[in-house]
């Protein structure tokens, strides 16, 4: 297993930078996301760790081991695609025994191994059966068992789900995550499904034009953005951003909303200029008392709960509320918002400013 | 816009039965989603309403008038499908007054024109209008499909999963979208996922397909409050109702066979003690993965929560959802 060390990598095509400048650390045994919107350079940092593309600088290594110049085939490592290739003319047995058969190993010591293999993923009565007749869901496990089978030192999956339906999507997500937990191997798995990546990851990296805006725990990154874009591309509906124009000092808690009092984290810099008031749904409560009013809009039905969609003097704003509190669209309401969870951003850069809520983070970030 | 009745329809191709007997009202204004797994019939209802397929037995009413007899073209519908079909060699605009252009309607250009600016504007695609219809993006092709259909002016609207093959951020745009848009033009939309959020957040009302049979049919929160069956039970709720045999806990009806758990039913800090497998951590909500007596149990707990693997919660069913031997709900006082 392994540990993957990953500094200041960088891979232009041409005139285009794919990576700009990457720096992370992947511990051993964890689950690792590298979250995005098409065109980010996800996929390119997967296949440069992978050895499937050299990089234009930068090192990586794989276990202290500096493995930046070597070909794919002396890392150790198993990919896993979107689109499983299987061969089609072997059946299950010898599509899992293939690559151990080609590194010579001895057949006895190949069924054993992939007795095992089998095993684990739920397949041992699929072994003698051709792959041609097999459901996606079965021929994604075959897929996995050739990657597992190998023992390599790491996987890369890039989106490995992403051609299944929704339902089946979640199923496999499950299946995939508690397999991981069974084997503990190092894995790093690139997906533009924010939610995939929250489900699986132990830590994820969230990258925009080739470069990483945050690398962090799941729950520190929709908590604590480090920047406007992670806060909007992480949560589903995202987090509402409410424009103001504000002089902030250091010890500052709390900001003018519509001349109404609204507090926020003590802020740790000072600021001066257009801010960007930034506010989960969930965190947002109807209250009667409260002086900031806005108009009910439109309301989703989500069984738990429900999204309110609000109209305020600041912008548009979805707040997420058990769905048995009665609410009619046309009605105006009071708003208060959890005071501790508020994200501001700078307008203009969309760095998020220190506060009492993220500085950890930030730090380190 | 029409009410579109299917009285008692079936269905069969060969010895598959499509749809079995099948009666729906899609009310004038309503938008109706059919929702279901690959298999229930979804497809099938749009088709034979649309006239793409004839039903083996029963009557289709477009505003109280039968259609069977009718052509697609005379039953005025607009499709919209899953795999947008744009013609490649013409700009949006093009593409957009096609089905005005039809011989059938004789739009005047004027007309053409200003049906075509409004609709793009409702799908945000205005800028886009002279572009080829290649040199758009998934979600850009995907509105343009919607909106070649909402150029017309039809009885109903049948959509075959519209959003399913965009990425997950634009879906959302899209679903808030289309609601708004049927709203705001009172439009009668027959709408067909398998996908729940989109069936909970757009629909006015919901019809559930098990096999060919309509087995439920309500509001999203009669379906998702008051399932007649477990299998309607399964098709709503993120995470899943839990399902679990009904004796485990003290309560239960004599007839039940199994109870059935959604998140809001189940209360930690008393009760019976369940074993922490896991958290799963998405940001708004957390979900706590639970062993109880030999069952898995899925349910929320706070988001910040200090629970660890190992550890023991104490839980109890609060107005559980009760299920007899052969899956139907059983009525009385336990429901919401």
């Amino acid at each position: 297993m392994a540990e993957i060390v990953v500094r200041n990598l960088r891979k232009e095509f041409g005139d285009f930078t794919a990576v700009q400048s990457s720096s992370f650390r992947i511990e051993d045994g964890e689950f690792f996301m590298l979250l995005g919107p098409s065109g980010c350079g996800k996929t390119t940092t997967l296949r440069m760790i992978a050895g499937l593309e050299l990089p234009t600088s930068g090192e990586i290594t794989i276990d202290g081991e500096d493995v930046s110049r070597k070909p794919a085939s002396e890392r150790d490592i198993a990919f896993v695609f979107q689109m499983f290739a299987l061969y089609p003319h072997m059946n299950v047995r010898q599509n899992i025994s293939y690559p151990l058969i080609s590194q010579g190993m001895k057949r006895p010591q190949v069924r054993e191994k992939v007795a095992e293999v089998a095993g684990i993923l739920g397949i041992t009565d699929l072994l003698e059966r051709p792959v041609g007749g097999l459901s996606g869901g079965d021929r994604q496990r075959v897929a996995l068992g050739r990657a597992i089978v190998r023992n390599p030192k790491a996987f890369m999956m890039d989106e490995p789900l992403g051609a299944l339906d929704a339902e089946f999507r979640e199923h496999m997500a499950e299946e995939l995550r508690a397999l991981h937990d069974r084997m503990g191997a190092t894995t790093v798995y690139v997906t533009h499904d924010q939610l995939e990546a929250m489900q699986m990851g132990d830590k994820i990296v969230v990258m925009n034009h080739g470069v990483i805006e945050q690398f962090g725990a799941p729950q520190d990154i929709y908590d604590k953005p480090a920047t406007r874009f992670v806060a909007d591309f992480i949560g589903s509906p995202s987090m509402n951003f409410l424009r103001l124009h504000s002089r902030l000092d250091t010890g500052a808690d709390s900001v003018q909303l519509d001349h109404q009092e609204v507090g926020i984290p003590v802020m740790r810099e000072p600021f001066d200029g257009d801010v960007v008031f930034g506010v989960r749904p969930e965190h947002v409560r109807l209250s009667d008392i409260s002086g900031y009013r806005a108009e009910i809009r439109a309301t989703e039905y989500l069984g738990t709960t429900q999204i309110v969609t609000l109209a305020t003097a600041n912008g548009e704003l979805k707040a997420r509320i058990p769905s048995d509190q009665v609410v009619r669209a046309g009605e105006t309401v009071g708003l208060s918002f959890d005071a501790r969870t508020i994200t501001l951003f700078d307008n203009q850069t969309g760095r998020a400013l220190r506060s009492e809520l993220n500085e950890g983070v930030l730090a380190h970030g | 816009m029409a009410e579109v009745s299917l009285v008692s329809v079936s269905k069969a191709f060969g010895s598959d039965v499509a749809l079995s007997d099948v009666s729906l009202t899609v009310p004038d204004g309503a938008f109706v989603v059919l929702l279901g797994p690959t298999g229930a019939g979804k497809t099938t209802t749009l088709r034979l309403i649309s006239g793409l397929e004839r039903p083996d037995s029963g009557d289709i009413t477009i505003d109280g008038r039968p259609v069977i007899d009718e052509t697609p073209a005379e039953r005025n519908v607009a499709m919209v499908f899953q795999q947008y079909s744009l013609y490649p060699h013409m700009t949006v605009r093009e593409n957009l007054a096609f089905p005005l252009r039809s011989p059938i309607l004789r739009t005047p250009e004027d007309e053409i024109a200003r049906k075509v600016a409004e609709v793009a504007e409702v799908l945000r695609i205005a800028q886009k209008l002279d572009n080829r219809a290649t040199a758009l993006s998934g979600g850009e092709m995907q509105r343009v499909s919607i909106g070649r259909a909402l150029v017309r002016n039809p009885s109903i609207y049948l959509m075959d999963e519209p959003l399913s093959s965009l990425d997950a951020k634009l879906r959302a745009e899209l679903r808030v979208e289309l609601k708004r848009i049927q709203a705001n033009l009172g439009a009668t939309l027959l709408y067909v996922t398998h996908d729940q959020i989109e069936a909970m957040t757009m629909a006015t009302h919901v019809g559930v397909l098990d096999r060919g049979r309509l087995v439920q049919f309500g509001t999203p929160r009669e379906i998702y409050e008051n399932p007649v069956s477990l299998y309607v039970a399964g098709r709503l709720g993120l995470p899943r109702i839990n399902t679990l045999p009904a004796g485990l806990f003290a309560g239960a009806p004599s007839s039940a066979a199994t109870i059935g758990l959604r998140p809001e039913h189940i209360v930690q800090g008393g009760g019976k003690s369940a074993t922490v497998v896991r958290l799963e951590h998405l940001g708004d909500q957390t979900r706590l993965h639970l062993r109880f007596q030999d069952h898995d149990i899925v349910t929320l707990t706070d988001v910040h929560s200090t629970l660890e693997p190992g550890e023991t919660v104490a839980i109890e069913p609060k107005n559980p959802l009760y299920f007899d031997a052969d899956g139907n709900r059983i009525p009385g006082g336990n429901g919401p």
